[in-house]
């Protein structure tokens, strides 16, 4: 069974966190002890971000931690060669979080093919919209087990919500404001109407937050009415201020 | 088989929109209203006029007798450097707020290069009353102070990308952050026949004024409607899909394509997207991108700015595909060059952009009673810096 799903089944209760980080930053070799780190710490799932020249829906921490990461020599092959052969120590789910085009020149086929080898078990890929997978690319993330998340945000119809429920199989991500990653304002009253809005629809997958999550607070607001949590410039952030020995700390304040 | 757009926003296999959810409201809004509202009767009288009395048009289809005679056949230059703002780009941007304000917009956006869109831009903004923000580059706010300083005047907010490597596609990113974060009261003006479907058709009708024109006006000189051929260069690609615009599906017009080279396709500094680029998703858009083995997008160079894209237009990226353009790369050299000839040859100055259009008769020739039109696409006032330095004037 795909390890997001028996991660989502196993204690349907638990408010997962989620943590993103660029690959390959601070330094190109650091994935795998970030990874062993953030599954020490208790972090419930990982998203692994493939960093990109134009990242266009993210903020200014993230783009500084891709343009360092590419700058010192950071691939698509580079990261698939180190998460190879460690599937044994790190079991909990990992995605992949990255811009469609670097995917599409290493190949869709051969990329997807590469995550299933090495145990990825989602893609989120903010570029591909469900109109272009599904015209193109859902056969082959069923082939290889991969599950296709979608984002959907506080102007998303109603409508829309639910055709993107019934096309994922594994959670969807909502984003939590109309903004770009690493917003700084945290939660008021427009969030939580929203929050309680798409989580009373009776959809058939879980809601995971992200955008904007920093601290315990917004976490907890976040998760309230939702399943989870993903924390991305903020982890970063705190990775710039105390490197990659504060992670088990930070992930303390979170919960 | 037909080189415009399908009803998925596919030029054959490029184009679609590859946006970000956050975006998706606003592009499906304007994707299921565009052709609608640019139909409206109300629609086309304002925009006809705007066009008539506010940018000039139509513009003249004027011989270059000189200049035919010099390259042994018959050249007509398409004086798009007449309009308003010195370039075929208010075509659009006309269009495109006459759009906003239908469908509700009270902000605009728009990202800038070597800042004639953004001239363009802030120029309706300032016509209709509407609040402006062009995105530029921080290195193009540098090498482009005039014009910085006309959108200043023109009332527009002119806000660096310190992005990447904060030029235009930087510009470009930035615009679209924007659009993410204030994605209910904003229209985003994009400057050329790129980004996500609906944009690089909408933008294509707007400019296809160009080509509506040129078979009237060559109509009346001529005695057809079709040349044997259509040139013009290509950044994103709007000046020449307005001039191919009424002639892509008819294939007796031969289509040249004019791309940078730089300082060379092989050099390592060059904007031949059609020669270096390969298939992938800029702005939204499936298209030819320059980029590396990777996937990383790289940054392209040219002497002018508004080639200076990595990425093409999908329906540009199509007629290469297909065989059905030709096109022809041109160095800052042959640029500059062609640029100073025309001064002398016709009394018109050219902008940057337009010289690569001109150098190709120097390399590829042409029978004696071929009907050759050239899109010239803007003029060279906002160039003479490089002129002077490039000639020392
Ligand atoms: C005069 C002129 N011609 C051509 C271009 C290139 O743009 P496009 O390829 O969209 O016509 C520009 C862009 O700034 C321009 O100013």
């Amino acid at each position: 069974m795909n390890r997001i799903k028996q991660k989502l089944q196993e204690n349907p209760s638990k408010k997962l966190l989620s943590i993103y980080f660029t690959a390959g930053y601070p330094e190109p070799e650091d994935t795998v002890s970030i990874l062993l780190e953030l599954q020490n710490s208790g972090v419930d799932m990982v998203e692994i971000g493939l960093p990109f020249s134009d990242p266009l829906a993210d903020g200014p921490v993230i783009q500084r931690s891709s343009e360092a990461a590419l700058k010192s020599g950071m691939t698509t092959t580079r990261l698939f060669n180190q998460l190879e052969n460690n599937r044994e120590a790190i079991d909990i789910p990992l995605l992949i979080m990255g811009y469609f085009n670097p995917i599409l020149q290493y190949g869709v086929e051969k990329f997807c093919r590469k995550c299933s080898e090495i145990g990825i078990d989602g893609l989120i890929i903010p570029d591909l919209p469900l109109e272009e997978y599904q015209l193109q690319y859902k056969e082959i993330f069923q082939q290889y087990d991969l599950l296709p998340v979608f984002l959907i945000t506080p102007q998303t119809s109603e409508e829309r919500i639910k055709e993107i429920d019934s096309a994922s199989d594994g959670f969807i991500y909502m984003v939590s404001t109309a903004a770009v990653t690493g917003g700084k304002k945290g939660f008021g009253e427009e969030q939580k109407k929203y929050f309680h809005r798409v989580s009373k629809m009776g959809l058939k997958n879980p809601l995971i937050v992200g955008f904007g999550i920093k601290d315990r607070e917004t976490f907890q607001q976040a998760t309230a009415e939702t399943n989870g949590a993903i924390i991305g410039s903020a982890f970063i952030k705190q990775l710039n201020d105390h490197g990659t020995s504060g992670i088990s700390n930070f992930i303390k304040t979170i919960r | 088989m037909s080189y415009q757009v399908n009803e998925k926003g596919y030029y054959g296999d490029f184009g679609g929109a590859f946006i970000p959810e956050m975006l998706y409201p606003n592009v499906e809004e304007l994707r299921s209203r565009y052709l609608d509202i640019m139909q409206e009767e109300d629609f086309q009288k304002e925009f006809r006029q705007l066009l008539k009395n506010y940018v000039g048009r139509p513009t003249p289809l004027y011989f270059a007798e000189r200049f035919s005679k010099k390259y042994n056949t018959k050249v007509y230059l398409k004086r798009e450097d007449l309009c308003h703002t010195g370039a075929h780009k208010v075509n659009n941007t006309i269009g495109q707020i006459l759009m906003a304000k239908r469908l509700g917009k009270n902000r605009i956006i728009a990202e800038t290069g070597a800042g004639q869109h953004g001239v363009a831009t802030a120029t309706v903004c300032a016509l209709m009353g509407i609040e402006c923000v062009v995105y530029m580059g921080e290195i193009d706010i540098k090498r482009q102070a005039p014009n910085v300083a006309r959108m200043k005047m023109l009332g527009a907010k002119v806000v660096p990308a310190k992005s990447g490597s904060r030029t235009l596609k930087d510009a470009t990113n930035e615009a679209i952050r924007d659009w993410i974060n204030n994605p209910v009261d904003t229209h985003y003006i994009i400057g050329s026949v790129v980004g996500p479907h609906p944009y690089p058709d909408m933008v294509a009708r707007f400019q296809s004024v160009v080509s509506e024109e040129v078979k009237k006006q060559l109509q009346e000189k001529e005695g057809r409607e079709a040349p044997d051929h259509v040139v013009a260069c290509v950044g994103g690609g709007s000046n020449a899909a307005g001039l191919y615009y009424h002639y892509l599906d008819n294939e007796k017009v031969n289509i040249i394509a004019v791309e940078a080279a730089g300082e060379g396709v092989l050099t390592g500094k060059s904007a031949a997207t059609s020669a270096l680029g390969r298939e992938g998703i800029i702005h939204g858009s499936k298209t030819l991108l320059m980029q590396t083995d990777d996937g990383q997008i790289t940054e392209p160079y040219s002497i002018s700015a508004g080639l200076d894209y990595p990425g093409v237009g999908p329906m540009h990226a199509n007629l290469f595909r297909t065989g059905r353009g030709e096109f022809i790369s041109i160095t800052d050299e042959e640029a500059m060059k062609a640029g100073l000839d025309l001064c002398k040859l016709e009394g018109i100055i050219p902008a940057i952009e337009t010289a690569h259009a001109l150098a190709i008769f120097d390399k590829r020739k042409f029978e004696k009673d071929e009907v050759v039109v050239v899109n010239l696409s803007g003029r060279g006032d906002k160039d003479l810096n490089t002129y002077i330095e490039h000639f020392n004037l």
